[in-house]
C-alpha cells in the first residue's frame, strides 16, 4: 500500500508531464513555394530576383490580432493582420491619397467613374487577377462582400464604409458599380483602405449571418494580397507565405518569403525587442514615454517613425445643460449649457490657459503636435486660431474680467451670474496620458481661476454605451477628453457637428454629434461639403468648418496625435508611415538590405 | 473510500453550478461593453447591430439558461464527440460558447493555449518541488548550519521579490546585454525530440521564465517542507526510532519523510490548478500568451465568454484538486479513514 501511494503520485506528474509533451506541438504548415523561373524586379530601387528570396520577416504586435477576416476585425490590430491578406479596390496613401490596389484608376468625375449627379461610382478591375486558390477576382466577389456585411446576424463591424450605399451591383465581370441614397462628392469610403476588403464569395459564402460558424474561414481567408496565413494562434501569433498567385510575383513581389506576426507583452517590451536588441524588425503601436524610448533609440539597432491621420486629442464642451431632467437633453436647443453655449469668448479663455507645447512633451513626444484644428490634416489645415499655440494666462484673465466673471467671494475661483462658481465637471478615459493631461489643465486653469472635478472612467465604460454609465455618448457633464479617429475625405467626421446628428434619448443615443452643436451656418456649409468633388475646394470647406466648431468655442482641440512604430535598420522600402491606412499596406515593397 | 469519493463527486456538482452562476451573475453585473474597443469612427447603428449579432439584447435570466445549457451540455458533447470521432445528434449545427473577440469556440482557443502554459508553468512547477522538498529536509535536518542559512535566505528572497521584477532584471541581464536568450517565447516552435538543435531553442527560450517561476514556487514550499520536517524531527517515535538503533538514513527517508510529507502533498495538489491558470504577470513579460495572459486581454477587451468560460473552468479544477488532496491525505495517513 505505502509504496503504491508514491507511485500513484509519479504517475499523475508523469501525466502532466506528457501533457506538456504532446501539447507542445503546434502543426505548422510550410510548404517549400516554387517560384516560376528568372523573373526580375522592373520597380524603382528595390531588390532584383524571385519573389519571397527574402526569408522571414518578423512583426510585433503587442495588441495581437484574434481574427484575420477584416470584416469582422476587433480594431486596428485586426485589420493590419488582415490587410497582408485581403485587400480594397484602393488604399489610402499616407497623405489620404488615393492608390489603386486591385481597380484599374480611381474613379473621377473626369475619368467618368463617378457619375455626374454624384448618386453612383464605378470601379474596374485589374485584368487577370487571381484569388490565393487561383479563381479568378470577379465583380461578384465585391457584391456579396457589401451583402455578407450588410446581414445584421453577421455581426460585421465595417459596415460604416457602406453608409448611404444603397445597392453594389455587378455590371459585368469586372466592373463594379456602388449606388448611393444621396449625392455623394466623396465616394472613396466603400471598398478603399484597409477596413473595407473584399472577401471571397466562394469562401464566406456559408458565412453569411453566422460568422461565429466560420472559425478556419475568419482565420485563413482566401485573399488577393503578397501573403496568405499558414498558422493562426488567437491573440499569439500569425504565420504567412508568400500568394504565388499575387499580381506582382512575377515582378519579384513580395521580397519575404514568410511573414509572422508575433503579440503578447506590451509596447515597451515591443520597442526594446526591435530597437535595443533587434530580434525582430518592426514592433507596431509604441506608446511608450519619451524618456524610456530615447535610450532605446541610443542602442542604434532601429529607428521611430510616425505617422499622422487626423486624430485628435481634444476637449467637448457640453452645449446642453448637464443639470437639467433629463439631463444634457438637446430639446431642440432650448435646453443650453448656461457658461458653454454661445460663448466662443470663454472657450477663447479656456484655450489660452493651456499650453500645448508641454501637453504633447508629457504624453506624446515625437507622436504628437500642438493643434488648434479638429481637422490638423495638410493641406486643409486653417490658421485662423493658431492663436492658441502660444499659452498667455494674462490675456485669458483679461477675457474673463471682461466677460465679468469675477471672484467675489475670494475664494480663488470665478463665479458666473447663472452657474455660480465656475468648477466644471471634467471625464475621461482611465489612462496614465489623460490624467496627467488633467493634472496639467487643472493646474492652467488654477491660474485663471477655474476650478475642474477631475474624474476618469474604465475605458471599456468610457467608449460604450450603457445607460446610466459615464460615456462619451450619454455625455453627462461639462467636458470630457478623448481623440477621435476621422475616416478620410472629412465627410463623416464633421458630420458629427452637424443638427441632424445630435444625439439624446429620442434617437437612442444614435447620432454622433455628442458635443450637441448647433449652428445653422456649419450645416449649410456642411451639405455644400457633400456635393463638391474638387479637391482645392474641398479643402477650403474642411477649413471652414474647422474653424467654425472651434470659434464657436464647442471643441478645444489639444494634441494632433500619430501613431508611432519602430524598424530595424536593415529593413527598407516602406516609405513614409501610413497613418490613414495599414501600416503594412505596402509590406509587398519591403526588403531587407 | 469508493462511497466517500462518490459521495464527495456528487456534492461537487451543485458547487459547480453554484459557483457557474456567481460567475455568469458578477461578470453580467460589471459594466463595460463588448463595442468599446472598437475604434471610434465606428457609428452607433453598427455598435447596436453588433450588440445584437452577440445576443446581448436578451434578458438575464434568458442568457444564463443558454449559456448553462451551452457549458453543460453542448460543451462536453462537443467533447466526446472529438474524442471519439462520432457524432452525437444534430452535431453540424451544435451552438457552442464562442469568443466574442474571435468568433471562435473559446474551448478551442483554451485547448490551443493549454501547451506553452504547461510547458513553462509546469516545467517550473517541477523544478520547483525537485528544488523545494530536498532543500526543506536539508535544512531541516541540519538546523541553523549555512546550509541552512543560505536555503533560508533564498527563499525569502525568492518569496518576496515579485516575478515582474525578477523577470525583467532577468531579461536586462540574459536578453539585452549577454544576448543569450530571447526575449520573445515562440510559441509556434516544433520541438523535434531528435533534433539537438531543435531542443536547444526550446530550452532557451523557457530558461527565463521558468527559471524566474521555479525561484517563486521553491520559495514557499522550500519553507513549508522544512517546517513539516523540524516538527517530526522532535516528535518521540524519532527518539525511539534512534534508540532501537536504526541508522540515520532511515529514521530521516523512512520516519521522519512520511510523515512530514503529509502537509506537503496536500499543498503540492492544491498548487496543481494554479499550473492552468497560468501565470499572468510572467506571461505578460516574456510573451508567452499562455491562459494566464488569455484572461488578462479577454477582461480588457470585455470578451465576456472567454472570462466566463476560463473562469469556470478553474474553479472546476480547483474543486477536483481538493477532492484529490483530501484522497491522497487518507492514503497516506493510515489514522484517517473518511467511511
Amino acid at each position: 500500500m505505502k509504496r503504491y501511494t508514491w507511485l500513484g503520485l509519479l504517475a499523475a506528474f508523469a501525466l502532466v508531464l506528457a501533457a506538456c509533451g504532446t501539447g507542445g506541438t503546434t502543426t505548422t504548415a510550410a510548404p517549400s513555394t516554387t517560384a516560376p523561373d528568372g523573373e526580375t524586379s522592373t520597380t524603382g530601387e528595390g531588390p532584383t530576383g524571385e519573389a519571397g528570396q527574402g526569408g522571414n520577416l518578423q512583426l510585433l504586435m503587442w495588441q495581437a490580432p484574434s481574427i484575420v477576416n477584416g470584416m469582422l476585425s476587433n480594431g486596428t490590430k485586426d485589420t493590419m493582420a488582415a490587410s497582408l491578406v485581403l485587400e480594397p479596390l484602393a488604399n489610402f496613401g499616407p497623405e489620404t491619397e488615393i492608390i489603386p490596389a486591385l481597380a484599374e484608376e480611381v474613379p473621377t468625375i473626369e475619368n467618368g467613374g463617378q457619375a455626374e449627379d454624384l448618386m453612383s461610382v464605378t470601379w474596374t478591375l485589374k485584368e487577370g487577377l487571381l484569388w490565393s486558390d487561383g479563381t479568378p477576382v470577379t465583380a461578384e466577389d465585391a457584391v456579396f462582400t457589401w451583402e455578407y456585411c450588410m446581414n445584421p446576424d453577421t455581426g460585421c463591424t465595417q459596415s460604416g464604409a457602406f453608409q448611404g450605399v444603397e445597392s453594389v451591383e455587378a455590371v459585368d465581370d469586372r466592373t463594379i458599380k456602388i449606388n448611393f441614397t444621396a449625392p455623394t462628392a466623396y465616394p472613396y469610403l466603400p471598398f478603399v483602405g484597409a477596413v473595407s476588403p473584399i472577401l471571397q464569395k466562394a469562401q464566406m459564402e456559408e458565412c453569411v449571418g453566422r460568422a461565429d460558424q466560420c472559425t478556419e474561414q475568419n482565420n485563413y481567408p482566401i485573399g488577393t494580397g503578397p501573403y496568405k496565413v499558414s498558422n493562426f494562434v488567437f491573440e499569439d501569433t500569425v504565420e504567412y507565405e508568400v500568394n504565388e498567385n499575387y499580381r506582382d510575383f512575377a515582378n519579384g513581389k513580395p521580397f519575404f518569403g514568410t511573414v509572422t506576426i508575433k503579440g503578447g507583452g506590451d509596447a515597451e517590451a515591443a520597442a526594446r525587442s526591435v530597437l535595443e536588441i533587434g530580434e525582430a524588425d518592426y514592433a507596431w503601436n509604441l506608446q511608450v514615454a519619451p524618456d524610456i524610448l530615447e535610450p532605446m533609440i541610443a542602442a542604434g539597432n532601429g529607428q521611430l517613425f510616425v505617422g499622422f491621420a487626423a486624430n485628435v486629442e481634444h476637449l467637448n464642451l457640453n452645449q446642453t445643460n448637464p443639470d437639467s431632467e433629463p439631463p444634457s437633453e438637446w430639446m431642440d436647443g432650448n435646453n443650453p449649457h448656461p457658461v458653454f453655449h454661445n460663448n466662443p469668448e470663454f472657450a477663447k479663455a479656456l484655450s489660452l490657459a493651456i499650453d500645448r507645447e508641454e501637453l504633447t512633451r508629457v504624453g506624446y513626444g515625437v507622436a504628437g503636435k500642438p493643434t488648434c484644428n479638429v481637422w490638423p490634416s495638410p493641406p486643409a489645415v486653417s490658421t485662423t486660431h493658431d492663436w492658441c499655440l502660444t499659452q498667455d494666462i494674462d490675456q485669458a484673465n483679461a477675457i474673463l474680467d471682461g466677460l465679468g466673471y469675477m471672484d467675489t467671494n475670494g475664494d480663488g475661483t470665478r463665479e458666473h451670474p447663472e452657474f455660480g462658481e465656475l468648477i466644471f465637471d471634467f471625464n475621461t478615459s482611465t489612462n496614465g496620458v489623460r490624467q496627467s493631461f488633467q493634472q496639467l489643465i487643472e493646474s492652467y486653469w488654477g491660474q485663471i481661476g477655474i476650478g475642474a472635478r477631475m474624474r476618469n472612467t474604465d475605458a471599456s465604460v468610457y467608449f460604450g454605451n450603457e445607460d446610466g454609465a459615464d460615456n462619451i455618448n450619454r455625455f453627462v457633464g461639462d467636458i470630457q477628453m478623448y481623440t477621435f479617429v476621422p475616416l478620410p475625405g472629412g465627410q463623416s467626421h464633421f458630420a458629427q457637428y452637424t443638427t441632424a446628428e445630435i444625439t439624446g434619448a429620442f434617437n437612442n443615443y444614435g447620432g454622433s454629434n455628442l458635443v450637441r452643436y448647433s449652428n445653422p451656418e456649419f450645416d449649410a456649409l456642411f451639405d455644400q461639403l457633400s456635393t463638391t468633388t474638387d479637391q482645392d475646394e474641398r479643402n477650403e470647406i474642411i477649413k471652414q468648418l474647422s474653424d467654425l466648431v472651434v470659434g464657436d468655442g464647442a471643441v478645444i482641440p489639444l494634441v494632433w496625435r500619430a501613431s508611432a512604430s519602430a524598424f530595424k535598420n536593415d529593413i527598407k522600402g516602406y516609405g513614409t508611415l501610413n497613418g490613414w491606412d495599414s501600416e503594412l499596406w505596402n509590406i509587398a515593397d519591403w526588403y531587407r538590405e | 473510500m469508493g462511497r466517500y469519493v462518490i459521495r464527495r463527486l456528487l456534492l461537487a456538482i451543485p458547487t459547480v453550478i453554484a459557483i457557474g452562476f456567481v460567475i455568469f451573475a458578477i461578470l453580467d453585473l460589471a459594466p463595460g461593453d463588448p463595442t468599446s474597443n472598437l475604434p471610434l469612427n465606428i457609428p452607433p447603428e453598427t455598435r447596436e447591430q453588433i450588440r445584437r449579432a452577440l445576443g446581448l439584447d436578451q434578458p438575464f435570466v434568458i442568457r444564463w439558461l443558454k449559456w448553462m445549457q451551452l457549458m453543460f451540455i453542448n460543451e462536453p458533447l462537443h467533447m466526446i464527440e472529438s474524442i471519439f470521432n462520432i457524432c452525437i445528434g444534430d452535431c453540424e449545427n451544435r451552438v457552442r460558447i464562442v469568443s466574442w473577440a474571435g468568433r471562435a469556440p473559446a474551448l478551442d482557443i483554451i485547448w490551443g493555449r493549454l501547451p506553452q502554459t504547461l510547458w513553462v508553468l509546469g516545467t517550473a512547477f517541477i523544478i520547483g518541488i525537485l528544488i523545494a522538498v530536498p532543500t526543506g529536509i536539508l535544512s531541516a535536518y541540519k538546523q541553523y548550519s549555512w546550509f541552512d542559512n543560505v536555503g533560508t535566505f533564498f527563499s525569502m528572497v525568492g518569496f518576496s521579490v515579485p516575478t515582474f521584477f525578477t523577470g525583467l532584471v532577468a531579461i536586462v541581464i540574459f536578453a539585452v546585454n549577454l544576448r543569450w536568450f530571447p526575449s520573445i517565447y515562440d510559441t509556434t516552435h516544433h520541438v523535434d525530440w531528435t533534433d539537438w538543435n531543435s531542443i536547444l531553442i526550446q530550452i532557451k527560450q523557457m530558461i527565463m521564465p521558468v527559471a524566474v517561476l521555479s525561484l517563486f514556487n521553491a520559495a514557499a514550499l522550500t519553507r513549508f517542507t522544512r517546517a513539516s520536517v523540524l516538527d517530526n524531527l522532535n516528535e518521540d517515535y524519532v527518539r525511539t526510532a534512534r534508540s532501537k538503533g536504526l541508522g540515520e538514513r532511515p529514521v530521516v527517508t523512512v520516519h521522519v519523510l512520511r510523515n512530514s510529507m503529509i502537509p506537503v502533498v496536500t499543498l503540492i495538489a492544491l498548487q496543481i490548478p494554479g499550473i492552468f491558470a497560468g501565470a499572468i504577470i510572467t506571461e505578460q513579460i516574456f510573451r508567452i500568451n499562455g491562459l494566464g495572459a488569455l484572461l488578462i486581454t479577454a477582461i480588457g477587451q470585455s470578451d465576456v465568454p472567454m472570462v466566463q468560460t476560463l473562469t469556470f473552468i478553474f474553479a472546476v479544477l480547483i474543486v477536483v484538486f481538493n477532492l484529490v488532496a483530501d484522497v491522497t491525505y487518507g492514503l497516506l495517513d493510515p489514522r484517517i479513514r473518511y467511511d
